[in-house]
């Protein structure tokens, strides 16, 4: 690999034209170049992500909350550990990748195509993953939350930015633990059919008119009201916990309010909305990029098993989609830091 | 016709069968080594936010830190920029870094300045 970039070239030769002064080839410099100008746009979505964040920082939610979920779990409680598996997974396939590459530096036809093929099975793993997570989260959780009105908040401890915002309050029981689904709700079997079927409504809100909906949205608050629920909400007191609301106040929050269900462009039932615009967005836009790869991985593996680049002599083009690839790795990595992790 | 004027490149990265073993090896390697830090940062992000006395500033500079020595092993190792001359490593990098560095201080102090 080294061998040619490393060796000494004298001054004249290395500036004098005909030969590239860095020892590379077209192609592989363009795709480089390429990847610079993709990786300023990844770099200002990602930062725009953290100004958001530091300007919305009472009311951003924190990912483990919001992404626990493991398919085939049911409700069991695994804080970020499908979106583990997820990088784990495209890691993989960027080291199969580079294998593929390897294979092609000894004109190993078969362990292109074998290497490559694994590549391309990572890479459409992780984008049904993508579109649970997408599902998941568009969807909520079973009891949602409700949207308070700030004017009938107190402002004591509730920094202006979260005022502006709307805020976004989650169900919690006597003890202060968060309630987002229908087991852990204590009342009569009456009162949690009534609540399926409510939220099963709300859930599913477009098939309703306005009318109906503002009917069904009151009977799901005074439901709520009943089972006595306690209210948290996003900002934080000086000993660094939430502020419950309980009792007369929590009624009065809960009559005024508006429910939440899920997430999307214009609400997030997590908490500040921007949070959810920059999840689609980000991921979004990685998400095409991997699915571009899948697609241009699979051109490359036609080519490679059609014999085209064992015939040209080189396999260049499985290194110029491997930079593709490893690119789109290295990006999750980021967004695995910067939007789940930290 | 065949111009003789062109340098080919794409033959320099070529190599022998033993050569390919000890690639392979160092590529395993590099593969568990980014295998072990997002192991590393998912646990650590599970369990540091029961821990009482910790400050989440000092977890989330350790996920930037890990996050940058993987980034580091992707780009120089899987991505072979390292293997590259000199220059066109400068090329790449130093532009990137210094643009990125600056966004990130203008946007996070304006965001804090905003809230």
């Amino acid at each position: 690999m080294s061998s040619e970039a490393a060796k000494a070239i004298d001054k004249k030769t290395l500036w004098g034209g005909k030969i590239s002064p860095f020892s590379i080839s077209y192609g592989k410099m363009m795709m480089w170049f390429f990847l610079i100008s993709d990786a300023l746009t990844f770099g200002g979505l990602l930062t725009a992500v953290g100004f958001f964040r530091h300007k919305y920082s009472a009311i951003w939610p924190s990912s483990e909350d919001v992404f626990h979920a493991f398919p085939l779990t049911g409700h069991a409680h695994l804080p970020l550990m499908y979106v583990a598996l997820m990088t784990f997974i495209l890691i993989v396939s960027s080291v199969t990748m580079v294998l593929a590459v390897e294979a092609g530096h000894r004109m190993d036809k078969k362990g292109v195509v074998k290497w490559l093929t694994y590549t391309i099975i990572g890479g459409a793993f992780f984008l049904l993953s993508q579109v649970w997570e997408w599902s998941h989260f568009i969807h909520g959780t079973d009891l949602g939350a409700i949207e308070v009105r700030s004017t009938s908040l107190n402002d004591d401890g509730i920094p202006y930015n979260v005022l502006n915002n709307g805020v976004i309050a989650q169900w919690t029981n006597k003890s202060g633990d968060r309630l987002e689904y229908y087991e852990q709700i204590k009342g009569t079997p009456e009162q949690i059919g009534e609540l399926k079927h409510l939220t099963h409504q709300l859930h599913n809100s477009s098939e309703y008119s306005r009318k109906e909906l503002s009917k069904i949205n009151s009977s799901f608050k005074e439901l709520m009201i009943q089972l006595d629920l306690n209210l948290m909400m996003p900002a934080v007191n000086n000993e660094g916990k939430h502020y419950i609301v309980e009792g007369a106040e929590a009624q009065k929050l809960i009559t005024e309010g508006n429910p939440i269900f899920g997430a999307n462009l214009s609400g997030n039932q997590y908490g500040a909305k921007q949070y959810s615009q920059f999840f689609f967005f980000v991921t979004g836009f990685h998400g095409f990029h991997v699915f571009s790869g899948v697609i241009v991985n699979i051109i490359v593996l036609l080519g490679a098993s059609k014999g085209v680049y064992h015939e040209r002599g080189h396999y260049e083009m499985v290194e110029k989609t491997g930079l593709y690839w490893h690119f789109i790795d290295l990006v999750w990595v980021f967004v695995f830091t910067f939007f789940y992790l930290v | 016709m065949e111009r003789d004027d062109v340098i080919e490149y794409s033959l320099n990265a070529q190599h022998s069968e033993e050569e390919g073993k000890k690639l392979r090896k160092k590529i395993w390697q590099v593969a568990g080594i980014l295998t072990l830090l997002t192991t590393v940062e998912v646990l650590l992000g599970v369990i540091a936010s029961g821990w009482v006395g910790v400050k989440w500033e000092v977890v989330k500079y350790s996920f930037i830190v890990m996050t940058a020595i993987k980034a580091g092993y992707i780009v120089f190792s899987f991505m072979h920029l390292g293997d590259e001359r000199k220059f066109f490593k400068y090329t790449i990098i130093i532009p990137y870094i210094a643009f990125i560095c600056y966004l990130i201080l203008i946007c996070l102090f304006e965001g804090n300045a905003l809230s």
